[in-house]
């Protein structure tokens, strides 16, 4: 994207007043998308993004500029902008000789969405509806989205890593509102991977807008959630999204150095059931959170967090890793150039578990059974957090019954990983998700076995 | 600014060919965010942005293209990109670019020169002192997890084949902090934050307090008990609601039969002392504009008066739609087509403040933050659940703390059930001004 030789002349210049530490992140992203709504190809969307975000470290103190301008004047002009960011002024220092950095992908992409005719990917939206409407003429309004993105990222720094990647990635959903005699009802349902357009070999685009309208179909036949606390079984797949905002969040080094989480001070400390092991693993092939390497250069890794129990260790990037004298994790990531890179996760899951997942329900007299959360919350510094459950159905006598509307379940990170008294042997990954952190979004993947959670609240409407 | 980026717009819509509609938006934006820890500089970003949108219409079929760049290599792609994908699209007999409509624009002073001239220097004081401020006025705050001082300038165009050209410039700072409080067993979050046009005009007591008094009078929160009780929703709770409710009165949410409040113009679906109003010429409001996403005279409009619905929010596309005009309510960035929505959504305030409202409500519970509002509403049926935190109200009092409590009811039922409406109207850096309400019957539940 940019030679080598300009970027250490960026890297030596950004140094000129003292920095300890500089990094030139550049990124080249193209996106398209096409929209499918009220029987309409509504439109289809293209975007190009591409510039470079520059920082300056020194002390605790990073000074950042970024530019839309790839020249040698636009990155000398961002250089110097970030290096006075830093309010410093001290002598020069140099950049170590770059380094390739050989991080091999995880993800092998067979055909690039760009070389496929716009043609075949609104067809895909048109099939979906017709699937979708064709579940039923309750079903009144159908959307589907296809998109795609290849983001092409080199990173260069004075510790002399000089490392890129070319990260392909294709998305695709499809919502359907359901209308009966109580009102009307959603469903929903996406798959996404970090490859081509062969996922589209790979996943039924209709048997996914099937999933869909039946999810709101069924939600018109179902009663109001309960409120209350109760035991709460959560299917495999559908509910890594729980872990990965009320426990991972909170697993973050950057939250952790300002003790702004509830897992700070405990490596070692036993945090949660025993059946619980909690992974973040970016090189998880073909998995939406997958990539070579993250945006400060560290090959992807695969991090245990919890191990049967026991607080490992946490994620962490380049700034707080250096800081505390050790490795980044691999989790140094951005949304785009134009924002610093912070700890995020990559593809975090509960490990498998051994039990027959039927015998768990069996095992629950009473409950709720969900079998897909939505979005979610957390208060990173108490755990507390709340998700909207999107599929869900009672548990009475040990068994799945009638579905229920949409609620919520709120409950505390630290409590539901203390409360979680079966684990089931039919590991899944979800949906693919955005994780947003201080507005930044970032893809990410979650994944859970069957599991109960032995106490927690439903918010719903039933009195 | 104004010229360069009017020009660049223009010099795009200049190559429309015969019978093509084209709309083009340039935007050019630079930003200064500073955070502090612990009385230093964590962060000091100095940042500047450009983009460009580029909307066709051809034979009632639309395609869109954004780029962040205006490269001339790239401006040429963009216009290319947004041709090519115009093909793909389904007719549509109402897809057009917005025609001028006659409305003359209010003038706003959005662009405070102060903003241009505070130094960097003053800036990072301010930072620093807020957090001085959060971290030496309650014992209890165990720190401040970010303080964060961050303005910007945005100077936006739009160039339209169908003879629209307008240029804005619009300048807002602020001062956010996360504060942390602990008793020893328990900790809580809190944050505050002051809006303005210019640094001169931020609070830095105001934001502190808040931030403090937020984290510390959480300590020890319990589950409450569960049943039907009336809640006051804090100004920034209100507004978050709002918000949900603005969006169901969206033209777009009409037109594709999304909106609860389909067939219900004219209806009573709030008290005589509701009165909700979308207005983007208030320039007090932090999102005030000139011009709509369409480049359309922004307007007041009055979405419940007195308890009536009174209409929907429309852009030129929903307006064609539906055999209504645009109500100058386009929204959307650069790198989107315009949706239809609120651009800053008020109530009319009441006379009594918090505390009266709290005295007048006896028993019940102050919501001070909720959380999983997003998903916890349906916008289409209007049910919701939300997690939420706060004071119980016990004889006209603030009482114990609360916390992992859900509230749930419909949009419908909550406004229906309104009480009363506070005068504490306050600016939020937002799409929403937030001020007090007190609504009855309101399942809540706890433990």
């Amino acid at each position: 994207m940019i030679e080598q030789n300009l970027i250490e002349k960026v890297l030596n210049e950004a140094l000129k007043s003292g920095g300890e530490f500089a990094e030139v992140f550049v990124e080249d992203k193209r996106s398209s998308s096409a929209l499918f709504d009220d029987g309409k190809v509504e439109e289809l969307t293209s975007g190009r993004d591409r510039g470079a975000g520059i920082r300056v470290v020194i002390g605790e103190t990073t000074g950042f500029a970024h530019t839309a301008d790839l020249s040698e004047r636009g990155l000398l002009t961002a250089a110097r902008a970030a290096a006075s960011a830093t309010r410093a002024s001290g002598s020069s220092s140099s950049a170590r000789d770059l380094e390739t950095v050989v991080a091999p992908s995880p993800n092998t992409v067979v055909t690039l969405p760009e070389s496929v005719e716009k043609e075949r990917k609104v067809s895909l939206l048109i099939q979906a509806d017709e699937i979708a409407r064709s579940q039923g003429s309750a079903i009144t309004q159908v959307s589907a989205r296809y998109g795609d993105s290849r983001r092409k990222i080199l990173v260069a720094n004075s510790d002399g890593v000089f490392a890129s990647d070319d990260q392909v990635r294709s998305l695709f959903s499809v919502s359907c509102v359901a209308t009966g005699d109580t009102g009307m009802q959603t469903g929903r349902e996406s798959i996404g991977r970090p490859i081509g357009f062969e996922l589209f070999d790979q996943v039924d685009v209709e048997e996914l807008a099937q999933r869909a309208a039946q999810r709101a179909l069924t939600k018109l036949n179902a009663r109001p959630a309960p409120s209350g606390t109760m035991p709460v079984v959560i299917g495999s797949g559908g509910g890594g999204v729980l872990f990965h905002e009320a426990c991972g969040h909170g697993l973050e080094a950057d939250l952790v150095n300002k003790q702004a989480s509830v897992f700070a001070g405990k490596v070692g400390e036993t945090v949660a059931s025993e059946l619980v092991t909690l992974i973040d693993d970016g090189t998880m092939s073909h998995e939406w959170g997958a990539f070579a390497i993250d945006d400060e250069g560290r090959p992807a890794q695969r991090n245990v967090l919890i191990e049967n129990g026991v607080l490992v260790d946490y994620m962490w990037d380049g700034l707080r890793s250096r800081s505390e004298g050790r490795m980044s994790s691999g989790n140094g990531r951005r949304q785009s150039y134009h924002v610093l890179p912070m700890v995020r996760m990559t593809n975090t899951y509960i490990a498998n578990g051994e039990t027959d997942p039927k015998d768990i329900i069996e095992d629950t007299p009473e409950g709720v059974y969900v079998a897909h959360l939505g979005g979610g919350q957390v208060n990173t510094a108490t755990g507390d957090f709340v998700f909207g459950m999107t599929e869900a159905y009672l548990i009475e006598n040990g068994k799945i019954t009638e579905p229920i509307r949409e609620g919520n379940l709120i409950g505390n990170g630290p409590d539901v990983l203390n409360n979680i008294d079966a684990l089931g042997n039919d590991f899944d990954m979800g949906s693919p998700g955005t994780c947003g952190k201080d507005g930044q979004g970032v893809p990410v993947g979650d994944g859970t076995p069957t599991l109960r959670v032995t106490s927690l609240t439903v918010g719903g409407t039933a009195g | 600014m104004k010229d360069e980026l009017l020009k660049t717009a223009a010099s795009i819509v200049d190559q429309a060919t015969n019978g093509e509609q084209v709309e083009v938006v340039v935007v050019h934006g630079r930003e200064t965010e500073i955070r502090v820890y612990q009385g230093e500089i964590e962060s000091f970003t100095a940042a500047e942005s450009q983009g460009i949108g580029i909307r066709v219409v051809n034979d009632f079929r639309q395609g869109m293209a954004y780029a962040g760049s205006l490269d001339d290599s790239v401006l040429e792609e963009t216009l290319e990109e947004a041709r090519d994908n115009a093909s793909f699209g389904t007719p549509d007999e109402f897809l057009a670019i917005a025609e001028p409509d006659g409305v003359n624009s209010i003038s706003l002073e959005l662009l405070n020169p102060e903003l241009n001239s505070f130094a960097n220097e003053d800036k990072i004081s301010l930072a620093i002192e807020l957090e001085k401020s959060i971290s030496e006025s309650d014992p209890r705050i165990i720190g401040v997890e970010s303080t964060d001082y961050v303005d910007s300038i945005n100077t936006s165009a739009i160039v339209t084949t169908s003879g629209i050209s307008r240029a804005s410039e619009e300048g807002g700072c602020y001062l956010a902090a996360s504060s942390l409080a602990s008793d020893g067993t328990d900790t809580q979050t809190g944050f505050g934050y002051s809006v303005g046009r210019s640094p001169a005009q931020l609070q830095i007591e105001k934001a502190s307090s808040e931030a403090t008094e937020r984290a510390t009078r959480l300590l020890g929160a319990k589950k409450a008990e569960s049943g039907r009780m009336t809640v006051i929703l804090d100004p920034y709770v209100t507004a978050q609601f709002l918000g949900i409710i603005g969006s169901t009165l969206s033209g777009e949410a009409l037109l594709k039969g999304r909106s609860l409040f389909a067939d219900r113009e004219g209806d009573q679906i709030g008290p005589e002392f509701l009165t909700l109003i979308d207005d983007p010429t208030d320039a007090e409001a932090f999102t005030a504009t000139e011009a709509d996403g369409e480049g359309l005279a922004s307007r007041k409009n009055m979405l419940i008066d007195r308890g009536s619905l009174n209409g929907f929010l429309h852009n030129s596309y929903t307006a064609r739609a539906l055999g209504k005009v645009s109500t100058g309510s386009a929204v959307r960035s650069y790198n989107s087509s315009p949706g239809a929505g609120p651009l800053a959504l008020s109530l009319v305030p009441g006379e009594s403040n918090q505390t009266e409202l709290i005295q007048q409500v006896g028993e019940g519970i102050l919501i001070q933050g909720v959380a999983g509002l997003h998903s916890g509403v349906k916008p289409v049926s209007g049910d919701f659940s939300a997690g939420a935190e706060g004071l119980m109200i016990r004889k006209g009092q603030l009482a114990e703390p609360v916390r992992e409590v859900t509230i749930a009811s419909t949009l419908q039922r909550m406004l229906l059930d309104i009480q009363s409406i506070g005068s504490d109207l306050e600016r939020l850096p937002m799409r929403s001004s937030g001020v007090s309400i007190v609504v009855k019957d309101v399942m809540v539940s706890g433990a």
